[in-house]
């Protein structure tokens, strides 16, 4: 058996959690306050991931940049690669909060979207 | 002109605090707002993890802001944009400037302070050295990477552990600079725990506690800053000097209640948090003056921003719709002890209190396996263990105003006690 520590990253409480594996099996998760913690200590042994928050470079608008986001958690080894592909794209405005920016992210399934509006300007 | 509620600020604080005013029956609100667009400083803090409390999802500042940005114009609540605040006078009249009206003044039955707060510099710090190109606040830098899609330097050092500079040290990590490390002058992190872990920690960025820069080198543009440990009075201990290259120091060492427009109301502060001392209601001691948001406390959390800006609304609107509270009537006085620097309010008068209240305080050091006791008068009532508390998390309590009705007590204690 081996233990593991974490603090958890959900909400700004920052439980500490700690997590008992057996051969890298999960078997316990104890610290948490909530049911997210015990998700996230499972998934940061097994599939650690991230939301990746940014800005993409807009054409024609009010602000040179709108706010993105990934929709969802991607691997958290892709955070870079994401970043990569969010340097390279520039959209023409306006931009509206929802819009999907970039479908499949390095083909993680999920989608960048812009958080902020960025209306036409001229 | 004269209108019942004006707001100063459209940011979380005033947004919120506008929809309250308005849902509790007072239709006649005014915001004024400074910037182009309301949404206030949530519009450059691009990161996630808003709105958990209140949305019971994870957004983006700039998705928490538009939330309720869309509340106030289905409300049909009016907003002057571009519009700075000149003055207030003690008797709330209003001075304004914008291009579109230039200087005017409003009459105003009650206001709701809702300016926000700003960043400490490097002014206040006593950094020797030149003063090269290459130092911001971290807020500065947010707003340049975030909202004018310009990156301030390629090799960082941050000095202070508060969120913004945690959130700028993966910010900018993501865009492909090198975060060389986070100096704090206090033995612990002034951020959230849950920052360390996914924007220092996650990129392999160390934080130097009881650290601080002791020489900025450069005269042009900052060429490296020399880091040193400090002693228990925080003083810089001889032989520890460190040198750490670098073309950007960004700092970020504090926040302060914006209340330059406060004071000139008359509006008496608080020595400790730098904002106005208020009641339950959030009133000031200027009858009809509300306070709430950063301008009030610094918070971590812009959840609880709204939280307390829809109470402030809802005083206001009381306000002007039953009249000042008339007659002397029993106070009860908040007294902050042990850890606990401060609360928020300072006085409850239990006639005017909600049915529950919620007070919200910081201690000033880390205590571990201690407990939070509140004393009504000399009878303790509250004795709750606590892991850990941190100056950097705001913590609260609830008062019931059923337990507080016909009481013989004058002052309600919140310590910290070891056992």
């Amino acid at each position: 058996m081996e233990t593991k520590n974490f603090i958890c990253i959900n909400c700004p409480l920052g439980c500490p959690l700690t997590v008992t594996l057996d051969g890298g099996k999960v078997v316990s998760v104890s610290g948490n306050t909530c049911k997210r913690g015990e998700a996230y200590a499972v998934k940061e042994i097994t599939a650690p991931a991230r939301t990746v928050t940014s800005t993409v470079r807009v054409a024609g608008g009010e602000r040179p940049v709108v706010a993105v986001r990934t929709k969802t958690d991607i691997p958290k080894d892709k955070i870079f690669d994401c970043m990569a592909v969010i340097n390279t794209v520039e959209v023409p405005a306006p931009v509206r909060i929802g819009d999907v920016l970039i479908g499949n992210v390095c083909g993680t399934g999920v989608d960048v979207v812009a958080t902020a509006n960025n209306w036409a300007v001229g | 002109m004269k209108r019942k509620i004006v707001i100063i600020g459209g940011g979380p604080a005033g947004l919120a605090a506008a929809a309250a005013a308005v849902e509790a029956g007072e239709r006649d609100v005014l915001i004024l707002e400074r910037d182009t667009h309301l949404g206030g400083i949530l519009n450059q803090c691009i990161h996630n993890g808003f709105g958990l409390h209140t949305f019971k999802e994870e957004l983006t500042g700039p998705e928490y802001a538009a939330r309720f940005e869309a509340r106030v114009r289905e409300l049909h609540i009016e907003y002057q944009l571009g519009t700075m605040v000149l003055s207030i006078s003690k008797d709330k009249v209003v001075t304004a400037v914008s291009r579109e009206h230039g200087l005017f003044t409003i009459e105003a039955q009650a206001i709701i302070l809702a300016m926000g707060c700003r960043e400490r510099s490097r002014g206040a710090l006593n950094i020797p050295g030149f003063r090269p190109a290459g130092i911001f606040s971290a807020g500065t830098a947010q707003r340049l990477v975030n909202m004018e899609g310009y990156m301030p330097g390629r090799e960082v050092v941050i000095l202070g552990s508060g969120d913004i500079g945690l959130i700028m040290a993966r910010r900018m990590t993501l865009e492909g600079a090198k975060v060389r490390v986070v100096a704090e002058l206090q033995p612990y992190s002034g951020g959230l725990k849950r920052n360390i872990v996914q924007c220092l920690d996650d990129y392999g960025i160390p934080l130097k506690l009881s650290h601080t820069v002791t020489e900025i080198h450069g005269k042009e543009r900052v060429t490296g800053v020399t880091i040193s440990a400090v002693d228990e009075r925080l003083k810089p201990i001889p032989g520890t000097e460190e040198f750490y290259s670098c073309d950007t120091l960004l700092l970020s060492v504090g926040l302060i209640p914006e209340n330059e427009l406060s004071t000139g109301a008359g509006v008496r502060l608080s020595r400790t948090t730098n904002g106005p001392e208020v009641n339950e209601s959030l009133e000031t001691n200027i009858p009809g003056i509300f306070a709430c948001g950063n301008v009030l406390h610094v918070h971590d959390l812009v959840d609880y921003v709204s939280e307390e800006a829809a109470a402030a609304g809802r005083a206001a609107a009381k306000y002007v719709n039953e009249g000042e509270s008339a007659g002397e009537e029993k106070a009860i006085r908040l007294v902050p002890a042990g850890g606990v620097r401060y609360t928020v309010p300072v006085t409850v008068r239990p006639a005017h209190m909600p049915d529950t209240l919620t007070v919200r305080f910081r201690v000033g050091n880390i205590y571990k396996n201690c407990y939070l006791s509140v004393y009504f008068g000399e009878n303790r009532v509250v004795h709750r263990k606590k892991q850990v508390m941190a100056p950097g998390e705001m913590e609260q309590i609830t008062l019931k105003k059923a337990d507080l009705q016909n009481v013989d007590f004058d002052t309600i204690t919140i310590t910290t006690e070891e056992n």
